[in-house]
C-alpha cells in the first residue's frame, strides 16, 4: 500500500511537471512572450527593461527553470490589468466559484437521487420515461443555452429570480457566502441549477441503473420476505447500496464542475474564477490565465489522486490490477 | 388427516406475461403440508419450484403474477390478501430462506440492523428487547459469541455462518411455515449436513412446517416426510419420501434417481436423462416429458392428468412404473 | 381494413424470398435502423438541416455577412416585420439589422462545418494512434494510452480553454481545440476493439502472407473496428457542435464577421434581458434541434451496430 501511494504520488508530481512544461511552452514558445507578459501599453524602454528582467534573452531551458522556480514560490506573475499578483487575484475569486460548485453538487444529489429512484423503481411508467428523456437532454444540451432559457423564463418573463450577479453575501469563517442571506440565495439558485444540469442527469442515470440492479438482488427480496415495509426496503436496503457509488462519482465530478463554472459564471455574471479567466482572456491578461490554469490543473491532480487512493483502499481488485501493471 | 394442514396449495398457476409470450412457470400445482411436516419440492432448475415458493410468499415480481388457484394458509387464501396483510404474514408467520447465503444479507448493513428490523417489522417492542431476541436467535442456530457477531457486517462471515444468520432471522418470529429454497446448495458438504440437521431439529422442536425446495434428491431423502417432483411447471409425482424413492412411478422421477451417484452402482456409467428441459415459452401440447421419455407413446400427445394408481401415491403419467411396486 | 390473416400470410410469404435474395449487410443495417421511428424522423430532420446549411446562400433572403445588405435601421425588429429591403424578417433581426433567418442558416453552416470537420479530423488522428497502440503494443501502447488517460481526466472545456488561451480565437484554432479534446475517445475505443480483433484468425492469416504492416492495420484491422467508431463519430459531431457553440458564446470561438449559432446566441444575449428574446432564442432552437437529432441518430446507431445486441 505504501509503495502504491508513493508511486501514485510520484506519478502525480510528474503530471504536474508535465503541465508546467506545456503551459510554459504555451506561453513562451507558441505565443510571443513579450506580447503575452508585458503590458501592450508599455513603451520601448520599459519593454527592454522588462525583457531583461524576465530573462527573455536567456536560452529557453533556463527560462523554464526560472519560471518553475518562481511558480514553486507561489509567484505566478502579476496581472497587468489589476497590477496585483495573479495568484492572489484568483484566490480572492475562488470562494464564489467553490460556493457555486458546491451548491450545484447539492442540487445534483437532492434532485437527481429521488428522480433516479422513481425512474428505477417504475422503469416502464410514463413519468419515468419523461425523467429519462429529460436526462438525455441534460447530457446533450449546451449548458449556456439552458442558462439563457432559465434567465428568459424565470428572470425576464416571470420575474421570480434576479437574472445576473451574486447579490448580498454574509461572512462565515472569514469567507463571504451567498447562501447565508435570503436574497443571496435567490441569486444563487439559477446559476447553481444551470451548473448542476449535467450532474443531475448523471446522478439520475447512476441512481436508476443502481436501483434496477439492486432491486433484483437476493438481499432485497430477502428483506421483503422478512416482512419489512416497502419504504424500509427502498430507503434503507436499496438506497444505502446505491449511495456509495453515486456519492463517489459526484465527488469525482467536482473538479469538472469547477471547470464548467466558466460557462455558467459568464452567463450569470457570477464573480468567480471562471468569469475572471474569461475576462482575462479577452484582455490578454496572460499571467492570470497561466495562474488559473496552473491552479485548476493542480486541483484536478490532487482530486484524481485522492479518488484513486480511496478507490484502491475500498476495492482490493483495483489495487491488484495496478500492481500487475 | 383430521387436523387442518398448515398450508394447502390448490391448482396454483403463476404466469409470467413477457413480451415474447406467457410463460407458465407454475401450472396447476397442488400440495399440502401438515403441522410439523417436511415437504421436499424436487425438480431441475427452471421447473417452477422456486416460483412456487415465491408465490406462497406473495413475492412474484412483474411481469409474473399468481394467475389462478388458492394458497390456503391455515384456511386463509393468501392469494386474496392485500399487500399490507401479506406483509404482516411474511417474516412472521411464513419465513423464507434463500439459496445463496452470500447474497441474502445486505452487504452494507450490520447483522444487528438486519435482525432488529425484522423484529420491529412485526412486533411493537423496544429496540433493546428486539436486540435480545436477535441475540437469542443467533444462539439458537449455534453461532458463537453472538454479541460480537451482531455488530459485524455480512462479509465478515463465512457462507455457512451467513446461512445460519439467515435461518436465525427466519426463526425470529417462530413462524408456522418456513420455505427453504435450496439453502444448502451453495455450501460445502460438511456444512450442508450440519445445516440440514439443525433445520430438521428446529422444525421438530417447534412444530414448524417446512417446504424444502431442492434439485438434490439425496438431500431430501434424509430430511423430508413427503416429496413432490416437479417437471416443466407441473407436479409429476407425489408421495411419501420412502415410497417415491424406492418405487418411483414416473419415468422422470426414475431418471432423477438413476442419475444420483451411489456406491451400489460404482463402475457403471451413471444413467442420464437424455435431452434438455423444454422451454416453457412454447411447450408442445401433451406430456412435457414426452420427448425425453423412454415410455412415450401416442397417448402422451394428450396432457396426462394427476392420477392415484396406488393409495397415497399420485402420478401424472399414462405409463407409470407400476411393475416395480408389484415386484 | 386489416386483411384477413390468411391473405396476410400469403403476401408475406410472397415477399419473403424477394427480400431474402437482395439481403446485403447495408440493407440489413438500414432495416435495423428503420425499426425506430424516432431515429428515422431524427435522421430526416438532420438531412433537412444539413440541406438548409449547404444551400444557405440560395435559400436565405439575405447574405448576413455582407454588411452592405444590412440596414441598421432595421435593427432588433421582432419576427414578422417587413423590412426596408422588402422581404419579411420571419424570425426578426439582430442589433445590426441582420435577418435572423438568414443568420441562422449561415450560422448552421459554420456550426456543422466546424463540428463535423473537427470530429472527423479527431477521428482520423485518434483512430490512427489507437491502432498504432493496439498493433505495436509495448512502449508505443503505454505512451499513447497514458496520453489518453491524461486527456480524459481533464474536462473538455478546460482543455479547449487552455488551447484557445494560447492560440487565440479563430475557426482553425477552435478546430484544433476540439480535435485535441476528442481524439482520445477514438483512440481508446479503437484500441479496445483492435486488441480483440488482432487475435482473430484473419489477422494471423494476413501476417502469414507477409503483408506489410500498414496494409494489415488499415486494410484488415481497421474495417473490422469501424462499427463502434461510427457510433462515437456521430456522438462526437454533436459534442463538437455544442463545444464550438459554447466557445463562440464565450467569445473565444469563431470571429464576429462569420457568426456560428453560438455567436449569434451570444450577440442576442444582452437584448434578451430587455425582452427581445428572438435574437438569442431562434438560433438557440436551431442549435438544440441539431444536437438532439444527431444524438437520436447516434443512439439508434449504437443499438444497431452493437454486436452484442444483434439477433
Amino acid at each position: 500500500m505504501t509503495v502504491y501511494l508513493i508511486r501514485r504520488l510520484m506519478q502525480s508530481a510528474l503530471v504536474v511537471l508535465a503541465m508546467t512544461v506545456i503551459l510554459f511552452l504555451g506561453v513562451y514558445a507558441i505565443g510571443d512572450p513579450i506580447e503575452i507578459l508585458i503590458s501592450p501599453d508599455a513603451d520601448q524602454i520599459e519593454r527592454e527593461r522588462a525583457i531583461a528582467a524576465l530573462g527573455l534573452d536567456r536560452p529557453l531551458w533556463e527560462q523554464y527553470f526560472t519560471f518553475l522556480g518562481n511558480a514553486l514560490q507561489g509567484d505566478l506573475g502579476r496581472s497587468f490589468v489589476f497590477n496585483e499578483p495573479a495568484l492572489k487575484l484568483i484566490l480572492q475569486k475562488m470562494p464564489a466559484t467553490l460556493e457555486l460548485a458546491l451548491a450545484a453538487t447539492v442540487f445534483a444529489i437532492i434532485l437527481g437521487l429521488p428522480l433516479g429512484l422513481i425512474a428505477g423503481l417504475k422503469p416502464d411508467a410514463i413519468y419515468s420515461r419523461v425523467i429519462m428523456a429529460t436526462s438525455i437532454l441534460g447530457f446533450s444540451l449546451p449548458t449556456f443555452w439552458v442558462g439563457l432559457m432559465l434567465i428568459m423564463v424565470f428572470a425576464v418573463q416571470l420575474g421570480w429570480l434576479p437574472s445576473t450577479g451574486r447579490g448580498p453575501t454574509a461572512e462565515f469563517l472569514g469567507v463571504q457566502w451567498s447562501f447565508l442571506t435570503t436574497d443571496g440565495l435567490r441569486y444563487l439558485i439559477m446559476p447553481a441549477l444551470n451548473l448542476s444540469l449535467f450532474k443531475i442527469s448523471l446522478v439520475i442515470r447512476l441512481t436508476r441503473a443502481g436501483v434496477r440492479e439492486t432491486v433484483l438482488m437476493d438481499y432485497v427480496k430477502f428483506a421483503r420476505a422478512k416482512g419489512l415495509s416497502p419504504n424500509r426496503v427502498i430507503f434503507v436496503h436499496v438506497l444505502k447500496n446505491i449511495l456509495i457509488p453515486v456519492v463517489t462519482v459526484t465527488a469525482l465530478e467536482f473538479g469538472s464542475t469547477i471547470a464548467f463554472s466558466v460557462v455558467t459564471e459568464s452567463i450569470f455574471a457570477w464573480p468567480g474564477m471562471g468569469k475572471l479567466i474569461i475576462d482575462s482572456i479577452y484582455v490578454l491578461d496572460r499571467p492570470v490565465i497561466v495562474a488559473y490554469l496552473m491552479i485548476i490543473v493542480f486541483m484536478f491532480i490532487i482530486l484524481n489522486f485522492t479518488v484513486d487512493v480511496l478507490y484502491s483502499v475500498l476495492d482490493p481488485r483495483v489495487r491488484l490490477q495496478d500492481q500487475k501493471a | 388427516m383430521s387436523e387442518q394442514p398448515t398450508i394447502e396449495v390448490r391448482n396454483l398457476r403463476t404466469h409470467f406475461f413477457t413480451k415474447a409470450g406467457v410463460v407458465k412457470a407454475v401450472d396447476d400445482v397442488s400440495f399440502s403440508v401438515g403441522k410439523g411436516r417436511i415437504l421436499g419440492l424436487v425438480g431441475e432448475s427452471g421447473s417452477g419450484k422456486s416460483v412456487t415458493g415465491f408465490s406462497i410468499m406473495g413475492l412474484v415480481d412483474p411481469p409474473g403474477r399468481v394467475a389462478g388457484g388458492e394458497i390456503l394458509f391455515q384456511g386463509r387464501d393468501l392469494a386474496k390478501l392485500s399487500e399490507e396483510e401479506m406483509r404482516k404474514i411474511r417474516g412472521a408467520r411464513i419465513a423464507m430462506i434463500f439459496q445463496d447465503p452470500m447474497m441474502t444479507l445486505n452487504p452494507v448493513l450490520r447483522i444487528d440492523t438486519q435482525m432488529i428490523e425484522t423484529v420491529l417489522a412485526h412486533d411493537k417492542v423496544s429496540e433493546a428487547e428486539a436486540r435480545k431476541r436477535a441475540r437469542a436467535a443467533l444462539v439458537q442456530v449455534g453461532i458463537p459469541s453472538p454479541d460480537e457477531r451482531l455488530k459485524a457486517y455480512p462479509h465478515q462471515f463465512s457462507g455457512g455462518m451467513r446461512q445460519r444468520v439467515a435461518i436465525a432471522i427466519a426463526l425470529l418470529h417462530k413462524p408456522e411455515l418456513i420455505i427453504a429454497d435450496e439453502p444448502t446448495t451453495a455450501l460445502d458438504v460438511t456444512i450442508q449436513g450440519q445445516i440440514l440437521f439443525e433445520v430438521q431439529k428446529l422444525c421438530r422442536e417447534s412444530g414448524t412446517s417446512l417446504i424444502w425446495i431442492t434439485h438434490d434428491l439425496s438431500v431430501v431423502a434424509g430430511l423430508a416426510d413427503e416429496i413432490c417432483v416437479m417437471y416443466a411447471s407441473r407436479i409429476v409425482e407425489k408421495g411419501t419420501v420412502d415410497e417415491v424413492l424406492d418405487h418411483p412411478l414416473h419415468p422422470y422421477t426414475r431418471g432423477l434417481i438413476g442419475s444420483v451417484p451411489s456406491r451400489n452402482v460404482r463402475g457403471r456409467p451413471l444413467a442420464q436423462i437424455p435431452g434438455m428441459t423444454p422451454s416453457l415459452l412454447n411447450l408442445p401440447p401433451g406430456c412435457a416429458f414426452r420427448a425425453r421419455c423412454p415410455r412415450a407413446s401416442e397417448a402422451c400427445l394428450v396432457e396426462p392428468e394427476m392420477t392415484a394408481p396406488l393409495p397415497n401415491r399420485e402420478v401424472r403419467c399414462f405409463h407409470p412404473h407400476l411393475e416395480t411396486v408389484a415386484a | 381494413m386489416t386483411p384477413p390473416p390468411a391473405e396476410a400470410a400469403v403476401t408475406s410469404a410472397a415477399l419473403a424470398p424477394a427480400t431474402a435474395r437482395e439481403e446485403t449487410p447495408f440493407r440489413r443495417f438500414v432495416a435495423d435502423f428503420a425499426e425506430s421511428k424516432v431515429a428515422v424522423g431524427a435522421f430526416v430532420v438532420f438531412v433537412v438541416i444539413a440541406l438548409l446549411a449547404i444551400f444557405a446562400n440560395v435559400i436565405a433572403p439575405q447574405n448576413p455577412y455582407d454588411l452592405a445588405q444590412l440596414d441598421i435601421m432595421d435593427g432588433r425588429m421582432p419576427p414578422g416585420t417587413v423590412g426596408g429591403a422588402g422581404f419579411t424578417y420571419i424570425l426578426g433581426t439582430d442589433d445590426q439589422g441582420r435577418d435572423m433567418f438568414s443568420g441562422i442558416l449561415f450560422g448552421l453552416r459554420i456550426s456543422l462545418m466546424v463540428g463535423a470537420g473537427s470530429a472527423f479530423i479527431a477521428f482520423i488522428v485518434g483512430t490512427s494512434l489507437g491502432l498504432l497502440a493496439a498493433y505495436f503494443g509495448g512502449r508505443t501502447d503505454t505512451l499513447i494510452m497514458r496520453l489518453v488517460d491524461l486527456q480524459l481526466s481533464f474536462p473538455s472545456i478546460l482543455v479547449a480553454l487552455m488551447i484557445l488561451a494560447f492560440l487565440g480565437k479563430g475557426i482553425l484554432n477552435v478546430v484544433i481545440a476540439i480535435v485535441v479534446v476528442e481524439w482520445a475517445y477514438y483512440a481508446r475505443t479503437v484500441r479496445g476493439t483492435a486488441l480483440v480483433e488482432r487475435r482473430r484468425e484473419y489477422i494471423e492469416a494476413a501476417e502469414c502472407l507477409a503483408l506489410s504492416k500498414p496494409r494489415i492495420v488499415f486494410r484488415h484491422l481497421l474495417p473490422n473496428c469501424l462499427p463502434p467508431l461510427i457510433v462515437i463519430l456521430t456522438m462526437q459531431v454533436a459534442r463538437a457542435i455544442a463545444l464550438e457553440a459554447t466557445l463562440s458564446f464565450l467569445g473565444l470561438g469563431v470571429p464576429v464577421t462569420e457568426p456560428s449559432l453560438g455567436l449569434l446566441i451570444a450577440n442576442g444575449y444582452e437584448y434578451m434581458l430587455s425582452g427581445r428574446y428572438w435574437i438569442s432564442f431562434y438560433p438557440g432552437i436551431a442549435l438544440l434541434v441539431t444536437i438532439v437529432v444527431i444524438n437520436l441518430v447516434g443512439d439508434q446507431l449504437r443499438d444497431v451496430l452493437n454486436p452484442r445486441l444483434r439477433k
